[in-house]
């Protein structure tokens, strides 16, 4: 049943994989922190832009993110926009994941007492100043958890990434797998490969939890 | 502009919807003149105090600071609403301490006292923290200027936060029921501190505050709001030993019946 020649013969193959599910989970959840972020603090500076970037986020969390993959990979180069498979597949990612995350850093900045508005209000600090140096460093330590939990879906998500054919972890084991017919040893290993990781993600997240809360 | 008094509400009405939270108020405050506001609950003293810290708009009318014009600005000879540069100009010149402290809590009793001077005044960094240790010294807190505000008890932190309204240099200061949320021991630190901030350094107090006692000996004038007005005003004496208002009378007497 378990051929351990075989899978030491691919190993190599899927570690190569690996780093790139590894690059694609990192860049996605940069794009997803980072617009995210960015799509909450226009939410909090301008409540008139409010609408739109509700519509924004509702309508990105309502579709698919399979459909979104194919969007900017098919739909787009119409458009005149063509992009690679990898960029494509890692943009969508992130910006599916940015209207979530979106979503947790606004519970973040809501959770900040108005007293901590009004006490810069008072000391006459610029609107930038507040942002950044009272509201923000209040409002990112009990989000940590929940854009961990982010994270970890995220990466769980870059698998999607082998319908546009990115050589990611789920892509080359399909393809070992329709070469050699042997399904067992990739797809198992690829499987352990999440598993570990996610675990090791969780521990990460739970120790820079419990640090930032010691502070 | 020196004839001009400290701080002027003129004709300034607050309302949120249908009600009228205060109606057409009209009072100056002198330079260096302490001032205590009295009243039952939704009286408006606290809104009087959050309008002049710009934290309420109001509705009507034109407040005063120091000569000139805060909600509003001259422009040929003219009244019009002012900017957000004006506003922060103005307000430069009151500081405002507040009922649940909102001390920021990630940073410690130094951190606090140091932001708005290196951020807003641009001060040096090294300025700030000798004069924020001198601030903190006068309100008995050196030995904790490197705690976190959960490590502090109210008092301290209520403490810390007079300091750190002081490093800004204002001359009018705002105190919102600033021993209300303390626990009854430590009203006591607290007000030694508002006495002695009053005794050495130049500056115009407003306070709205529930210790009759300390109103009586502390202010040089005492407004009791009733329903959205000043409903009798004048020196503590007057006002504590022989109100002339119906209404004074009975708030007096429940106060300090309860007290």
């Amino acid at each position: 049943m378990w051929d351990w020649t075989f899978t030491f013969e691919i190993l190599p193959v899927l570690a190569r994989a690996a780093i790139m599910t590894v690059e694609a989970t990192a860049l996605g959840f940069i794009i997803a922190a980072t617009v995210g972020l960015v799509l909450a603090s226009i939410r909090l500076a301008f409540p008139s832009a409010g609408v739109v970037v509700t519509i924004l986020v509702e309508l990105i969390r309502s579709t698919p993110l399979l459909i979104q993959i194919f969007f900017l990979y098919f739909v787009l180069p119409k458009a005149g926009i063509v992009l690679d498979a990898f960029t494509a597949g890692v943009a969508a990612i992130g910006i599916h994941y940015a209207a979530y995350c979106s979503e947790v850093y606004r519970a973040g900045f809501e959770n900040v007492p108005r007293g901590q508005w009004e006490a810069s209000i008072a000391l006459n600090l610029s609107p930038w100043n507040t942002f950044k140096d009272i509201i923000l460093p209040q409002a990112l330590p009990p989000v940590v958890p929940a854009l961990g939990n982010y994270l970890i879906a995220l990466f769980k998500e870059t698998p999607l990434l082998s319908a546009i054919a990115v050589l990611e972890l789920m892509q080359t084991a399909k393809n070992i797998g329709s070469e050699t017919f042997r399904y067992t040893e990739p797809v198992t290993l690829v499987g352990v490969f999440f598993l570990v990781m996610s675990l090791v993600s969780a521990g990460i997240i739970r120790m820079l939890e419990s640090w930032l809360q010691r502070r | 502009m020196n004839d001009m008094p400290m701080v002027r509400f003129e004709n300034v009405s607050k309302r949120y919807g249908a009600l009228t939270v205060l109606d057409s108020l009209n009072l100056d405050i002198g330079r260096g003149e302490k001032v205590s506001i009295i009243g039952p609950s939704g009286s408006g003293k606290t809104t009087v105090l959050r309008m002049l810290m710009t934290l309420e708009a109001i509705n009507d009318g034109v407040l005063w600071v120091d000569g000139e014009p805060m909600t509003h600005m001259l422009q040929n000879g003219k009244l019009v609403p002012a900017t957000t540069k004006h506003i922060r100009r103005i307000r430069a010149k009151i500081g405002m301490v507040f009922q649940s402290f909102n001390l920021f809590p990630h940073m410690t009793a130094m951190g606090n006292c140091i932001e708005a001077p290196i951020t807003v005044l641009g001060m040096k960094r090294s300025e700030a923290e000798e004069r924020a240790a001198e601030l903190l010294n006068m309100v008995g807190l050196s030995a904790k200027k490197d705690h976190y505000p959960s490590q502090l008890s109210g008092g301290q932190q209520q403490r810390v936060a007079i300091a750190r309204a002081l490093a800004m240099r204002p001359k009018i200061m705002l105190f919102d029921e600033v021993t209300s949320a303390l626990d009854p021991e430590l009203v006591g630190e607290v007000l030694q501190v508002i006495r002695k901030i009053g005794r050495e350094h130049d500056l115009t107090m407003l306070m709205v505050t529930h210790q009759m006692g300390f109103a009586k000996e502390f202010s040089d004038r005492v407004c009791f709001f009733y329903q959205g007005k000043i409903c009798e005003q004048g020196s503590p004496a007057e006002i504590f030993g022989n109100p002339k208002n119906e209404r004074t009378r009975q708030f007096l007497n429940a106060v300090l019946e309860a007290g």
